[in-house]
């Protein structure tokens, strides 16, 4: 046992510039295809150079059936970094992954030449370097996975405060022009965004305005109330606007009360009559 | 502050506080005859139902005594808890700041007696 271990270690050692050259060899031939442009040849070069030298490292030192052990901790970092960046680059799963499956054949070749005479040790070392391979072929997925991941949260975060852009229409009044659904975590990035702006600016009346809201539900009128008796507390008054006939209906259907909220069709008469209670009035120039 | 009074939380409230607050605010309103109280919390950076039904309150107790109090200042955070709390505090006037208060009850005082006082009522 310990002396076929101690062989693919020695392989790498003893044959690490040719594997190296073949390896490379084939991740060129593979991101010629798809991903080219995006990344240098050097590039490539440089990174597979990095990671074989880590990997022999690992070798001499690590236990080859546990890549989560202190030994392989700088390959493991290498390789996660690695594949984090051709997330971001564009690469496929399956591409990314391929850069640590493409070091197998190389490998294998000079393992079948060492073993030549021994079939026994030959299977036994392919098997194992077969189990070390993927298993950091899978490390590579799932960094590639979880660094998408966090694009993807990252963007929902920022198409949340974009979304929600609170906006002074007059001295005194804000308008708040919802889009889209509006679920909890939403309304209360809303409400917290609207409120600090009342304090900002000192606005005593607050339009919301839901034209760009599809639909309502029993929990979305609920925390439109909320809302509404929040900025209501601070001292501000709100008034909702832009509510669609249907949208009309299902309130009145579901049964939510909307009493004491002032209510206008468009945003344009909700503007309006937040100007007569501040007792301003617009009122035609007039070039005698 | 002549026929009004007006009431400034410096300090995180707690109970006995409140309740102490209660007392000197309903006497005091008895023994000047203020018209109006402000009551400013925009020192107040936390509240629990108990607070939240003492402002309520407070309010209510100085309405019987022919006052009409308004709560000044409340943060945005304070407003949010409230509301979560379920607590609406719907008999309760407010305004953003001192100033803004000062107009309302000033408004509201103007209106003749015996009339639902309405600061944005109009002929």
């Amino acid at each position: 046992m310990a002396t076929t271990e101690s062989k693919i270690s020695r392989i790498v050692e003893q044959y690490e510039s040719e594997i190296l050259s073949e390896w490379t060899r084939n991740l060129l031939r593979n991101v010629g295809s798809s991903a080219s442009g995006v990344i240098t040849e050097t590039e490539v070069r440089s990174q597979a150079g990095e990671f074989l030298n880590l990997f022999r490292r690992a070798l001499r030192r690590g236990d080859m059936t546990d890549i989560d052990g202190a030994e392989w901790q700088a390959a493991r970092e290498m390789l996660g970094n690695l594949s984090r960046n051709r997330g971001m680059q564009g690469f496929t799963p399956s591409e990314t992954a391929m850069f640590v499956f493409s070091l197998k054949r190389p490998i294998m070749t000079r393992l079948g030449t060492e073993h030549a005479a021994d079939a026994q040790a030959l299977a036994e070392d392919t098997q194992r370097l077969t189990e070390l391979l993927d298993k950091l072929g899978l490390y590579t997925t799932e960094v590639y996975q979880t660094g998408r991941e966090e694009v993807i949260r990252r963007q929902q975060q920022d198409m949340l405060e974009l979304s929600t852009p609170v906006v002074k229409l007059w001295d005194g009044i804000l308008a708040l022009p919802m889009i889209g659904t509006l679920d909890s975590s939403r309304t209360q990035i809303v409400m917290e965004s609207l409120l600090e702006r009342i304090v900002e600016t000192g606005a005593e009346i607050a339009i919301v305005d839901i034209t760009g809201v599809p639909t309502v539900d029993t929990l979305t009128a609920q925390h439109l109330l909320k809302t509404v008796t929040a900025a209501r507390l601070m001292g501000a008054e709100c008034i909702i606007s832009g509510i669609r006939p249907q949208i009309a209906q299902t309130i009145v259907h579901l049964g939510v009360e909307l009493e004491g909220v002032t209510t206008k069709a468009t945003l344009a008469d909700a503007f309006a009559i937040a100007l007569k209670r501040l007792g301003l009035s617009v009122s035609r120039a007039n070039h005698a | 502050m002549g026929e009004y009074l007006l009431v400034t939380i410096q300090v995180d409230m707690h109970d006995q506080l409140a309740l102490t607050l209660q007392d000197d605010l309903t006497a005091m309103i008895s023994k000047t005859g203020a018209r109006g109280v402000l009551i400013d919390i925009s020192s107040l950076e936390i509240v629990d139902s108990f607070i939240g039904r003492m402002i309520a309150s407070i309010a209510g107790m100085a309405r019987i005594l022919d006052a009409q109090t308004i709560v000044v200042g409340m943060q945005p955070a304070v407003a949010i808890t409230l509301v979560e709390l379920g607590l609406s505090l719907s008999g309760v006037r407010t305004a953003l700041n001192v100033d803004k208060g000062m107009k309302v009850l000033r408004a509201l005082l103007d209106t003749p007696a015996g009339e639902e006082p309405d600061a944005r009522s109009t002929p």
